[in-house]
């Protein structure tokens, strides 16, 4: 088994995507108030189906992770934002 | 104590402009006869909704910024629900980030007046 293993040789070494380290945009750009009437913001921490994205994709730390969703609820309360939808980017 | 708070509201698109102005102005005369300061209004006018309410994809948003006591905000809630013009409201108590952010995005809008 081990033999088959080094039979495989590459070109260059397979970079398999170095971790970048995610960071809370939101502590690093200082941005304290997550604004619920603009939806245009709002839409980046939403995936295609309209859904909240989780922290360990968009990597914001939970304390804003909270108000990110709050805002998100809010503005779906005014239809800012579809609870559902499809192809919504 | 007074609070900071802003409520938005959507009005039904079936009213004719001279009745969503009276009734946006109803509802603005209700705060400051009760004793509220009104910091802010604007109307964001007919937007499409993301989904439909009461059957209809359109509506009047409107917006209005005030400091107020805690007890009128039943008042004003209650004149919300038994308006039937009204589809939707959502009144919101701003924090002290919300209130910063508020007077920027004030400025923003109306440089002169502020």
């Amino acid at each position: 088994m081990a033999q088959a293993q080094s039979e495989i040789r590459y070109l260059n070494a397979p970079s398999i995507d170095v971790k970048k380290k995610k960071y809370c945009r939101f502590k690093k750009s200082g941005i304290k108030y997550i604004d619920y009437k603009d939806p245009e913001f709002l839409k980046k921490f939403l995936n295609e189906q309209g859904k909240i994205l989780p922290r360990r994709i968009t990597g914001t730390s939970l304390k804003y992770q909270r108000r990110v969703s709050q805002a998100v609820k809010r503005a779906r309360h005014l239809a800012l934002l579809p609870f559902v939808t499809d192809l919504m980017k | 104590m007074t609070n900071q708070y802003e409520t938005v509201f959507i009005l039904t698109p079936v009213l004719s402009d001279q009745q969503m102005a009276e009734t946006v102005e109803k509802f603005q005369k209700l705060l400051t006869d009760n004793g509220a300061e009104i910091l802010n209004k604007e109307n964001w006018g007919m937007k499409k909704l993301a989904y439909p309410i009461q059957k209809k994809s359109t509506g009047f948003y409107s917006l209005v910024e005030f400091k107020a006591e805690p007890e009128l905000i039943d008042k004003l809630e209650i004149a919300f629900r038994r308006d039937e013009r009204v589809l939707r409201y959502l009144t919101v108590k701003l924090d002290k980030y919300a209130i910063e952010y508020a007077e920027k995005r004030r400025k923003k809008l109306n440089p002169q007046e502020a």
